[in-house]
């Protein structure tokens, strides 16, 4: 099934400055009773975002009219935890195409991939410019070139160059998918089953 | 040939197809589903029109969302009841063996696995939850995936993989009187950090594992995602195939003697090289406590917790954040801490061996009237057990109740909740913010140590409590 295609993003983006932010605090347990993918993006960071009786918390950066953008800017080690695509689904359903970080966990990191949504990993001193550069002015740009595996930072013109595997990046700008994929190696995988020794 | 590390030769055993410079079709031996992250994989496949390629590879149990009280009747939440019910569905509706509410051998998929037999040495285990690390205690592989993933195993019987990095962790020497193979996980993941281990897949060696029980050993693997790794394993010996021997889905006979003259050859060869290599020694390790907000925030339950002064400055703000949350100042001591809530269970300590441990320091003693205890037993079948050993008799005894098998309150979907600003000693694997319920205070420890906070209803070391 084909996914939506990615090739640029240009956006402002939302800090969330704090490190090891599992997947628990993207979406709370309590919310993964659905049994679709929809919908998720309302409690994206829940009980950071709202407090017990449902009223939004003054100061979390969702909630601040002053950051908006496609981009979620990220604290060290984002996404750990739980293995709930749920959580990448929050990402994407919130409106984010891209996650920037400087670690990303690995389930998470996987889970965005399959959901169109691109994980940037960048090194600790990109980052923090990057939290810089928004602190300056929220409205601040960054350019996401996934052809050219590049983010820029436009007011300073800072650009980094990131990590993808090719797979990957072939599967995201055509917008492939894994599934069908492995749905199109059905012989080879009957072939595996009757050879394998192990 | 070349010496190469147990995982390599699982690995490489389950390639089905690799991309240069890309990931792996991986076939997957066995694949566990549940309630929460399965649905949407059906509706992906069924969507693409395709059906379930090897529903006999497949096998299902609901846990997470369960009621851990009154299981005989209708689940009360709708929400919960409809997640369920579309597992019945989907199950029946691709051939896929279900272990139901109310079937014998329904509980968390991790201790159900084991349990039958269906976790072997060698095998691909894949599961859409992050703690199927757990099977590798056989010497498999085996991991957590996403909800798209799932989707693949059932589509194909293969995921997508990139090869992670390799990673032996050795601990000499047998533990302490009193250390737990928790203790040893804990102590573990506090030295290599929540994420230190991301990227790597682990293989445990050394004595130190070499003499723990399966249960001790599923233990350890179940919490190698807590530092970041996808999973850990460790090489099957005479204590897996003993603890294989005769389970239900087993090979039985002459071919379980074939199985095990094939799982003997599954260890790391002498001379293998890891990308990172990491040695402990099992006399340093006591009984352990997480005091923050991920499982990488633990120490020996005797000391204090860290001065702001040597945590490192681009970590403070989450530190000061953790202990905000928890309700406690750097360098505090952490016995004597008053507690309010004990939980005993959770794919990492909910097995048969957790329930006798924490059974037999209560036995002749009472629980504290401070404390509220929970103890959820990992299975019907660990359930059943329990009774038949008497361990339930002495729990009551002792003021305790054994609630039913799921995952209640380690992770709070369910109604299983500590109640905000509380504090829990519990045997599970999270203190993240807010798993145990808005606003709850997690203190990650061993059954062991559970059962002696319980019955001193604040923070003390086990082995005080014993020799008193």
């Amino acid at each position: 099934m084909a996914q939506e295609k990615f090739t640029v993003v240009q956006s402002s983006a939302v800090p969330i400055a704090l490190e090891n932010v599992d997947t628990d605090q993207i979406i709370p347990a309590r919310f993964l009773k659905a049994t679709t993918r929809e919908g998720f993006g309302a409690n994206l960071f829940r009980d950071w975002r709202y407090d017990q009786a449902g009223n939004p918390i003054a100061g979390f950066p969702l909630n601040d009219s002053k950051y908006s953008g496609q981009i979620l800017l990220a604290g060290k080690n984002f996404g750990c935890g739980s293995s709930r695509e749920h959580a990448a689904w929050a990402v994407h359903d919130a409106g984010f195409k891209v996650v920037v970080s400087s670690f990303f966990a690995d389930i998470f990191k996987n889970n965005c991939l399959n959901n169109g949504v691109l994980p940037v990993q960048v090194t600790p001193l990109f980052a923090t410019a990057m939290f810089d550069a928004i602190k300056e002015d929220p409205k601040t740009e960054f350019r996401v070139n996934l052809e050219k595996q590049t983010i820029t930072i436009q007011s300073t013109g800072e650009s980094l160059g990131f990590d993808i595997s090719p797979y990957k990046k072939e599967c995201l700008i055509n917008g492939y998918d894994d599934i069908d994929y492995l749905i199109n190696l059905k012989s080879k995988v009957e072939t595996f089953e009757m050879e394998r020794t192990l | 040939m070349k010496p190469t590390t147990l995982f390599d030769k699982i690995w490489d055993a389950h390639v089905v197809h690799a991309i240069d410079g890309g990931p792996s079709a991986l076939y997957i031996d066995c694949h566990l589903i549940h309630e929460v992250t399965s649905p949407q994989a059906f509706a992906g496949i069924e969507k693409r029109g395709v059906a379930v390629f090897r529903p006999e590879r497949t096998f299902a149990t609901p846990d997470h969302n369960v009621p851990t009280i009154d299981q005989h009747l209708p689940i009360k939440d709708a929400l919960s009841k409809f997640q369920v019910d579309k597992l019945t569905e989907n199950c029946h509706r691709h051939g896929i063996e279900l272990f139901g509410l109310n079937h014998p051998y329904q509980g968390i998929v991790h201790v159900v696995g084991p349990q039958l037999g269906l976790t072997q040495p060698g095998m691909t285990i894949v599961c859409g939850d992050s703690h199927t690390s757990t099977h590798g205690a056989f010497g498999a592989i085996a991991f957590g995936i996403g909800t798209s993933e799932v989707e693949m195993v059932l589509a194909s019987q293969c995921i997508m993989q990139p090869k992670p990095k390799k990673m032996r962790i050795t601990v000499n020497g047998p533990l302490q009187e009193g250390v737990t193979a928790k203790d040893l996980i804990l102590f573990i993941i506090s030295k290599v950090s929540a994420s230190g281990g991301t990227g790597y897949f682990v293989e445990y060696a050394g004595s130190a594992f070499e003499t723990l029980s399966m249960e001790g050993r599923m233990t350890v693997c179940n919490m190698s995602i807590e530092m970041g790794a996808r999973g850990g394993l460790i090489a099957p010996d005479q204590t897996t195939f003993d603890y294989i021997k005769g389970r239900e889905r087993a090979p039985q006979g002459v071919e379980f003697d074939k199985a095990v003259a094939r799982w003997k050859t599954l260890k790391t060869d002498e001379g293998a090289v890891f990308d990172k290599e990491l040695v402990f020694e099992a006399a340093d390790i006591e009984p352990m406590l997480t005091f923050g907000t991920n499982p990488g925030m633990g120490t020996k339950i005797k000391s204090s917790i860290p001065s702001l002064g040597s945590i490192e400055a681009s970590e403070r703000d989450s530190f000061k954040q953790a202990l905000d949350y928890m309700g406690f100042q750097a360098g505090d001591e952490l016995l004597g801490k008053p507690i309010d809530y004990v939980f005993v269970g959770s794919c990492t300590n909910g097995r048969i061996e957790d329930l006798r441990e924490v059974a037999k320091f209560v036995k002749g003693k009472k629980k504290a009237d401070n404390i509220t205890a929970w103890i959820v037993p990992g299975s019907k079948q660990v359930e059943k057990q329990a009774h038949e050993e008497g361990l339930v008799q002495v729990l009551e005894e002792a003021g305790f109740k054994l609630r039913q098998p799921g995952c209640s309150a380690c992770l709070a979907m369910n109604d299983d909740k500590i109640p905000a600003g509380k504090y829990a000693v519990s045997t599970s694997n999270r203190n993240f913010e807010g798993r145990q319920g808005p606003g709850a205070r997690t203190l990650l420890a061993s059954p062991l140590t559970a059962a002696a906070v319980a019955v001193a209803g604040k923070i003390v070391d086990p082995r005080e409590l014993t020799q008193n």
